[in-house]
């Protein structure tokens, strides 16, 4: 193996060493908050998720009011 | 020891250190914190728009921020900006290369941008002054395909690569501001946070990594998926992140937490999740597979609640429109449809 190769090898594992220190002293919360402000979101924003509660159509800009004429 | 070796057994030790600190942080899971709340009733979206225009596989396709505009990129050579209101075509945009893999609207709707097989992204120029759209800028520098692209503003857009890398360039001087390294294996999708300062990639090392752009570091790294993640994107309030998969799950993962919260999975599906996007409150995720269906998950029960059937091909792409009014699918068969 050429001193250059060693060397690039060296130098990739150093990187990687140095990354995992950084993501190993992420500061963590518990996954009971977590998990809990994530359904707190979704049910606190249900009232207002199109897809989740449905549009009617008269507020539906996808679906043109149907208009009956009588003549 | 060598310092090869040191430097090995540290590598292993912190993700020892790192396993086990996201174990101490595991009192609970996310089913037992809604164990009391109610599965989502059964959803049943129509298709109230079909977009037909385009002659070959839709590959991408990505809102603009008025959530009426959306732009879609085809094999056959066209970037087309819809009025999805109306199914008018506002601008048909030819390209250089007909082997786009992905297409994005500038959140000023000012700009729209694409790339693919040819290495390079494009960025078009929707308002220029005769009324013609021009290609601005071709960013070149990647040594892969472009398999995402994303504008922060119309100075800034990052991208991601087959190369493995992912970059934030400047459009003024089509240069690359800085270069995101880490995956191992090619970055498929990415999607940037809302205030702008972070985003997320997965690769098909089977990771997402969550970089700050300003920093130009990746700060968290998740792993858990068995195969290439295609589709990845942000829960709606910024601290979860949502991934899908070529081994036919899409999971969350929770970013203060630092790990995996559920697996969205049911053995009778076996091809690949290509897209996903979440429903407003997060409540819903709509994920298209290879089997030419999409599937509504209920996010929080991690059970599947409804289907979108409908293309007669695989469902490429998904974006749901910023209001949260529609989903809009992409298809191979050459149609977008949107529903609500």
């Amino acid at each position: 193996m050429s001193n250059n190769s060693a060397n690039s090898s060296l130098v990739i594992a150093q990187k990687m060493v140095k990354q995992l220190r950084l993501e190993a002293s992420v500061r963590r919360i518990k996954v009971s908050q977590a998990a809990t402000d994530l359904k707190t979101f979704c049910l606190q924003n249900a009232h207002k998720d199109p897809l989740l509660i449905g549009v009617p159509s008269s507020e539906n800009p996808f679906r043109p009011p149907k208009s009956c004429a009588l003549f | 020891m060598g310092e090869m070796e040191q430097l090995r057994k540290e590598a292993e030790s912190l993700k020892d250190q790192i396993s086990a600190a996201r174990k101490a942080v595991h009192d609970v899971t996310l089913p037992e914190i809604v164990s009391g709340t109610a599965v989502v009733g059964r959803v049943q979206l129509k298709t109230r728009k079909t977009l037909r225009g385009h002659l070959a596989k839709i590959y991408a396709m990505h809102w603009g921020t008025d959530s009426k505009l959306c732009v879609s990129a085809s094999q056959d050579g066209k970037l087309i900006v819809w009025d999805s209101y109306t199914t008018n075509k506002v601008h048909a945009i030819p390209l250089k290369s007909s082997w786009v893999m992905t297409c994005a609207y500038a959140p000023s709707g000012n700009m729209v941008a694409c790339g693919g097989l040819d290495n390079m992204c494009s960025i078009y120029n929707l308002k220029g002054k005769d009324g013609n759209v021009k290609v601005m800028r071709e960013l070149a520098a990647h040594t892969g395909y472009l398999s995402c692209c994303r504008f922060l503003n119309d100075s800034e857009i990052i991208t991601s690569s087959g190369d493995c890398t992912c970059a934030l360039w400047d459009i003024e001087t089509g240069t690359q501001k800085t270069i995101f390294s880490g995956h191992m294996g090619d970055c498929m999708s990415l999607a940037v946070s809302h205030d702008f300062n972070m985003f997320i990639s997965g690769a098909c090392d089977y990771t997402a990594k969550l970089w700050d752009i300003r920093e130009g570091a990746c700060r968290q790294t998740f792993g858990g998926h068995e195969s290439d993640i295609n589709a990845i994107g942000f829960f709606p309030n910024g601290n979860a992140v949502l991934t899908g998969s070529d081994d036919g799950t899409c999971k969350m993962y929770d970013l203060r937490a630092d790990q995996e919260l559920i697996t969205y999975q049911d053995p009778s599906i076996m091809c690949g999740v290509t897209s996903l996007a979440p429903s407003l409150s997060g409540r819903l995720i709509l994920a298209g597979y290879d089997d030419f269906n999409c599937n509504i998950w209920d996010s929080l029960k991690a059970e599947r609640v409804g289907v979108l059937a409908g293309h007669d091909n695989r469902v490429s792409c998904i974006g749901v429109t910023p209001d949260g009014m529609a989903a809009c699918t992409g298809s191979w068969d050459s149609f977008l449809k949107i529903w609500n």
